[in-house]
């Protein structure tokens, strides 16, 4: 796959700030292209990552942004892939480029969130399964993140420590970082003490849900090196995978998995999939990965990634995460932005904060954050009803 | 007067007699099954067939297992007050080879649980109105619903 140049990168801060969507998109959009250098006028592609959260659909994130940032004829898409919407946005606009339908683009995502728990929308509606899964069972998105962290208890011998150390980690990263909404360093006790929320990951173990904003400004390769780039960081892979036939393991928000009663061999799981497509794509594999950002939905979600991207084998991600590498200073450091757990979940916005967060990385500007030497960085997240994402970035 | 007893949401399980059964659907003439019958997806190496209805297996066995300590937000409807911990059980149904989620029966929580333990479906009051109790599967151990000496 060919490949396109990040020229800039940009974030408005992640907290509860309760104001419009649109405000933290174009802050973010603005200090992407002033990172970049870029004359707004000079992008001929919006790609705007939108959730339905933002309130109706008469939100149309492209135009939404493009608007707000002054109308220039630039052509527009807007996607929505729940968490995935980041990726899939960036997805569309290294289409775009690629294909030469334009030289420059941008990729926007924020959100404004409720507090609490992720709902769906009011009215009675038997035929949305997002819909049944609450009304019927009463699982909340927790409840699958429990599901997950239980079983790896059972099949590994993971402890809630082990999860905890998580939380300990991300929290001590994500301490230096300015956008994240959580800056306290946490210790195991504060894990510990705090209240079970879906048995066994505690209030600390699960991500809050934030409102922030992310931007990238991405160009062809001939037109970074026509304008003066030197060495700019490169997208090498982007995968927006569904899952493949039948997969056995049961996520949300579904009521049931796929059967095997009539399948002879299991397919590749979902999330090990996702993975999988954006190595191929980038050419490279597990063991050339200097830094990675996974979407630590909950702590032990965090441990799963390790596994389902190859850096270690089923039932050996509790041993990494023990022996410190996965923390920065470590030989993989993993979330070094200090993940979901620093910041909750903007969901539209957050596919594009993790491919920010690398590219600072990459380019040696990470602060006390910064994994020494890091060339290859991966991203990972699943976005609601089967949406994979992962990018990988290098220099 | 006594309510009447109906499925909160038609169609995903039967509750006459004493052995409610999920309602899932199957390419017909396979082993491929899917739940909810009309939510659960498709085989993409069969073509465009009418999923026949089938009665799924009683029993399999728990996946994973977890308890909600907060109260989950609509359109869960909470009817205790205060509000007692659900437990949610993932079960691979023993003939399906497939993982179906449900709350487990009240009284039934984590320490009473473990993967691989065998369970059955039941059904059980979701919530009532003045006219009606509305009914939901359930989760049961197997050895909870043995008949004591």
């Amino acid at each position: 796959m060919d490949e396109i140049a990040v020229l800039g990168v940009g974030m408005h801060p992640w907290g509860k700030w309760g104001r419009n969507f649109t405000e933290y998109g174009v802050a973010a959009a603005r200090d992407a292209l002033t990172d970049a250098g870029v004359d707004y006028t000079d992008v001929g592609f919006v790609s705007g990552a939108v959730t339905v959260r933002c309130g109706y659909p008469g939100y149309v994130a492209g135009s939404i942004f493009a608007r707000a940032l002054g109308f220039t004829g630039a052509q527009l898409a807007s996607s929505y892939s729940a968490c995935a919407s980041g990726a899939t946005a960036l997805q569309v606009a290294r289409g775009q480029i690629l294909s030469g339908a334009c030289d420059v683009a941008l990729v926007v995502g924020a959100d404004t969130t409720p507090k609490g728990f992720l709902a769906p929308h009011e009215g009675r509606r038997p035929d949305d399964l997002d819909w049944l899964r609450f009304h019927l069972v009463g699982a909340s998105n927790p409840v699958y993140f429990g599901l997950h962290a239980r079983r790896r208890m059972d099949l590994y011998g993971a402890t809630t420590d082990d999860f905890a150390m998580v939380k300990v980690k991300n929290s001590r990263h994500g301490a230096h970082n300015p956008n994240a909404r959580f800056t306290k360093e946490y210790g195991l006790d504060d894990v510990r003490n705090s209240p079970v929320v879906s048995d066994p990951l505690r209030l600390l173990d699960i991500c809050a849900t934030s409102d922030g904003g992310a931007a990238l400004v991405v160009s062809s390769m001939e037109w970074a090196r026509d304008h003066g780039y030197r060495d700019p960081v490169r997208v090498v892979g982007i995968s927006t995978v569904s899952p493949t036939y039948p997969d056995p393991v049961i996520d949300l928000p579904y009521l049931a998995a796929d059967s095997l009663a009539g399948s002879a061999t299991a397919t590749i799981g979902f999330k090990e999939s996702i993975g999988a497509r954006a190595y191929a794509e980038a050419g490279i594999g597990p063991a050339d990965v200097d830094v990675a950002e996974v979407y630590d939905l909950s702590s032990a979600t965090e441990l799963d990634w390790y596994e389902q991207l190859g850096f270690c084998a089923a039932g050996e991600a509790e041993r990494l995460l023990r022996d410190g590498d996965t923390a920065i200073g470590g030989r993989l450091p993993v979330n070094p932005s200090g993940g979901l757990g620093a910041f909750g979940e903007a969901v539209p916005a957050q596919a594009i904060a993790q491919v920010c967060e690398l590219v600072w990385q990459l380019r040696g500007t990470a602060g006390a954050r910064q994994v020494e030497g890091a060339r290859v960085g991966i991203t990972v997240n699943q976005g609601l009803f089967g949406h994979g994402s992962s990018v990988i970035v290098r220099r | 007067m006594q309510r009447a007893q109906v499925p909160a949401v038609e169609g995903l399980f039967t509750t006459d007699g004493d052995e409610p059964r999920l309602i899932g659907g199957r390419v017909p003439g396979t082993e491929s099954y899917f739940f909810p019958r009309h939510l659960g997806g498709a085989d993409p190496r069969v073509g465009p067939i009418e999923l026949e209805e089938v009665l799924l297996s009683r029993r399999g066995r728990v996946w994973s297992y977890t308890t909600s300590h907060y109260p989950p937000p609509p359109p869960f409807v909470v009817t205790s007050e205060p509000y007692e911990p659900i437990t949610v059980a993932a079960v691979e149904l023993e003939a399906e080879k497939m993982v179906v989620l449900g709350q487990c029966i009240a009284g039934v929580g984590p320490d009473d649980l473990e993967v691989g333990m065998e369970v059955e479906l039941t059904t059980d009051i979701l919530y009532s109105d003045d006219d009606h109790d509305y009914l939901v599967w359930k989760w049961r151990p197997v050895a909870a619903a043995e008949p004591e000496d």
